[in-house]
């Protein structure tokens, strides 16, 4: 049995979690929070050197050559330090669905400066209020211009390029545009969470290209949406975990009634069920973090174990840290609820929680995992 | 990251279905073990311990446990290992558990050279069954407060009090057992710990019923019984550090994770999947998804923690703190399970009848037996302390019962 990262796999943790400490701390991210700055440009680049952003691509692309434990283990830092940047839809989102794609033109063109942190890139799949990316689709790509409008795009008003979730003759397909060419127009909304912008983005006929072929669009978006969903869990388990320690340190130092509060069982017994949320949901993103590095046939059911755990988690030790910390916990100037919101910003990306057990169950149906 | 055997793990286990393969029948599909608990008939107690005499020949009875006592002295992931092979085998149930898993550590670490070599040999040959006497009426999850005494009588100990939970004690040989034998001194401080003969005059046992119907358990008495003091283990009043040891090793010997045997996940969505909710199949609703994905998550997650705790046996580490929630999660979500799977049965539901239910009444049964998995072993709240303070270091809670002698302590 050997379900757990190598030692160097810990080791580059390691280095990750020590650069983060040093380059983004909560002040650092409130500051982005609290200013009209869409993303912590200065991060971005020193994620860069650091060779996060090309971490599961292959040098030939300017990758870093490592694979996807490895991206694992970087995204649940970056979620442990809540940073500001849009590795998300950059890393998980557009580079997957440009490898997933694998149209040699395209990557030769985009993969380099996705892998050096120079392009941006993001996903938009959100028309309107309600669940998205079904029949519901109203973005249209026809003759190589796409037009229509997509809401609460991540990072949407900042990056360079973005994959699509349009239809093109009635079929739901992944469609590539330049943000910064003709027929664009976009700007920032109110973001519940500040420090992760978002963007309306509007298409005229601007100049797109369809990843992949025509028929496999919607087959093409449900796997990159699996792969990022895995790796998405990792940044909320590390959120998750992070809530947790901030929750008990909190506890030990607060006291009430001539004690910690950490000794009240009340307390104890949220700190308890806080940790066993973080236990079952690292031990499903392993699962998913095995699946896709082996690219295995489990992996959708794996993408909706990480998932679901890990969206939970998050939002239920984001919530209950907040309440360990009493009244204080509900000020502006106390962290909680920089977590918070971005539990609940994370939990409705690529599908809520209630949309991935439907699908676990719907795949349940026609899989052979016990 | 594997789910793989390494080559040494891999050695092991062909080594160890080499050997199964000649001295046992593989299960037939859907055949189960039967836990030493549901059956204790005379026939099935001759068979366990020829089973386990015959692998204690041949070096498979205790694997963990050292040479010199009879075991293979091997490592705490070769007995995983081991199990596994086993568990596909048409075997008889093992009833040799708490001997095995607690009594045996237990003497190993703190009993006399002379007391180890009397009571481990017939231990791991299965010649004697052993049995656990440590909950009280007022003693369950505040052990420390046991009161069944022992007051010493030239060279034996005269005992009496009540034992309650114990597992097997009309069977067994020989019963480990904490007593007070100083009230007079603080509750943790004035205990004893004791091997007792279960054969001895003024040693009774008595079944209680469950609310499952079965009666898996029982109530002991000691009128005036008499223990001698070279049954005694560690010195007088070291009684409650030699009970730690013993479970520390329970906790070790039950953290699996499953949801027991009987019915399980893929039999609720077989039955989800053939009873009808607003006519359609109650899978397709929203509602029963959403439910049975939860379990679905918590299944997996604690079958990932296990695998996650074997990695670092495999790697010769400690396991993390992980393992401490599989009780928890798993016998509040196998009460969730169980009440679905009744309430999808409809008005059948309510029956207990093995033909009319769904998997012969398993839910029902499995219904009843839940609240004893949240209470037997720790309960949900003394887990959820033992992960506050153990695990996550939290301050314990300020006590009136710890720094007085035991007979000021109110009782209520």
């Amino acid at each position: 049995m050997n379900f757990d990262f190598s030692e160097e796999q810990k080791l580059l943790q390691k280095a990750s979690r020590d650069f983060l400490e040093a380059n983004c701390t909560l002040a650092r991210v409130r500051e982005i929070f609290e200013s009209d700055l869409p993303y912590d440009e200065a991060l971005w680049k020193g994620a860069a050197e650091m060779g996060w952003q090309g971490a599961a691509l292959p040098e030939s692309v300017g990758g870093a050559g490592f694979g996807y434990l490895e991206l694992a283990l970087v995204a649940e830092e970056v979620g442990r330090a809540i940073a500001a940047i849009p590795f998300a839809p950059s890393v998980y989102l557009a580079t997957e669905a440009l490898l997933l794609a694998d149209d040699a033109a395209i990557n030769a063109r985009y993969l380099p400066g996705l892998a050096s942190g120079d392009c941006i890139g993001t996903f938009a799949l959100a028309e309107r209020v309600g669940q998205s990316g079904g029949s519901n689709v109203e973005t249209a790509l026809s003759r190589g211009k796409l037009t229509g409008r997509k809401v609460a795009v991540p990072y949407g008003d900042v990056a360079d390029i973005a994959v699509v979730v349009a239809k093109q003759q009635g079929k739901v397909v992944p469609v590539l545009v330049e943000l910064t060419g003709a027929g664009i127009k976009r700007h920032a909304v109110e973001s519940f969470d500040p420090a992760v912008s978002q963007a309306t983005i509007e298409f005229e006929a601007a100049p797109a290209k369809r990843l992949g072929k025509l028929a496999e669009g919607q087959g093409l978006i449900e796997d990159v949406r699996d792969r990022a969903a895995i790796l998405l869990a990792f940044e909320q388990l590390g959120s998750a975990q992070r809530c947790l320690d901030i929750g008990i340190e909190f506890a030990r130092q607060r006291y009430a009634f001539g004690r910690p509060i950490a000794s009240f069982q009340a307390i104890k017994h949220k700190l308890a069920d806080m940790f066993t949320a973080v236990e079952l949901a690292r031990s499903n993103c392993y699962y998913g973090a095995w699946a896709l590095s082996t690219n295995s046939e489990e992996l959708p059911v794996a993408a909706c174990l990480a998932r679901i755990s890990a969206s939970e988690a998050f939002q239920f030790c984001a919530e209950e840290n907040l309440q360990i910390h009493g009244g204080v916990g509900f000020t502006w100037e106390y962290d909680c609820h920089l977590f918070l919101r971005r539990a609940m910003l994370q939990g409705s990306m690529l599908g809520t929680a209630r949309d991935w057990k439907r699908a676990l169950i719907r795949r349940l149906a026609t899989s052979s995992v016990e | 990251m594997d789910f793989d055997d390494t080559p040494d793990e891999a050695a092991f286990r062909a080594e160890a279905v080499s050997w199964l393969e000649k001295n046992a029948e593989l299960k037939k599909p859907g055949e189960k073990t039967a836990g030493g608990l549901e059956r204790d008939d005379p026939d099935t107690i001759a068979a366990a311990k020829a089973w386990q005499a015959r692998k204690a020949d041949a070096g498979w009875a205790c694997i963990t446990w050292p040479k010199e006592y009879g075991g293979r002295g091997g490592t705490s992931i070769q007995n995983v290992i081991w199990g596994q092979e086993e568990g596909r085998y048409a075997v008889p149930p093992n009833m040799f558990m708490i001997g095995l898993g607690m009594a045996g550590p237990t003497l190993m670490a703190h009993a006399t050279p002379e007391q180890q070599k009397r009571w481990l040999p017939k231990m791991i040959r299965g010649e004697e069954i052993w049995c656990q006497l440590f909950s009280e009426p007022a003693a369950g999850s505040d052990l420390a407060n046991l009161r069944t005494s022992a007051v010493r009588d030239g060279d034996d100990w005269i005992v009496n009090g009540q034992k309650i939970w114990t597992s097997g004690a009309h069977y067994c040989d020989w019963g480990i057992v904490v007593t007070r034998t100083d009230p007079a001194v603080r509750k943790h401080a004035g205990l004893t710990y004791f091997v007792v003969d279960m054969k001895s005059p003024g040693v009774a046992c008595r079944p209680i019923k469950q609310i499952s119907g079965g009666a898996n358990f029982n109530e002991v008495f000691f009128n005036d019984a008499r223990i001698p003091d070279t049954q005694r283990i560690s010195e007088v009043g070291n009684g409650w550090a030699v009970a730690i040891t013993t479970l520390m090793n329970e906790r070790s010997s039950i953290g699996g994770g499953g949801v027991g045997g009987g019915v399980g996940f893929r039999d609720l969505l077989d039955l989800a999947s053939s009873v009808e909710l607003d006519g359609r199949p109650a899978i397709e609703d929203g509602a029963i998804q959403e439910k049975m994905a939860d379990y679905y998550v918590r299944q997996k997650g604690l079958q990932f923690t296990s695998n996650r705790a074997l990695t670092a046996l495999s790697r010769g580490e400690t396991p993390g703190p992980g393992g401490s929630i599989g009780k928890l999660v798993a016998a509040k979500m196998r009460q969730e399970m169980a009440a679905l799977a009744m309430e999808l049965q409809g008005e059948v539901g309510g029956l207990l009848d093995t033909q009319l239910t769904a998997d012969e009444a398993g839910w029902q049964q499995a219904y009843l037996w839940a609240p004893g998995m949240r209470i037997a072993g720790g309960t949900d709240e003394i887990m959820r302390n033992i992960i506050a303070e153990r695990v996550l270091r939290l301050p314990p809670e300020p006590r009136i019962d710890k720094e007085v002698a035991f007979r000021e302590i109110p009782t209520g």
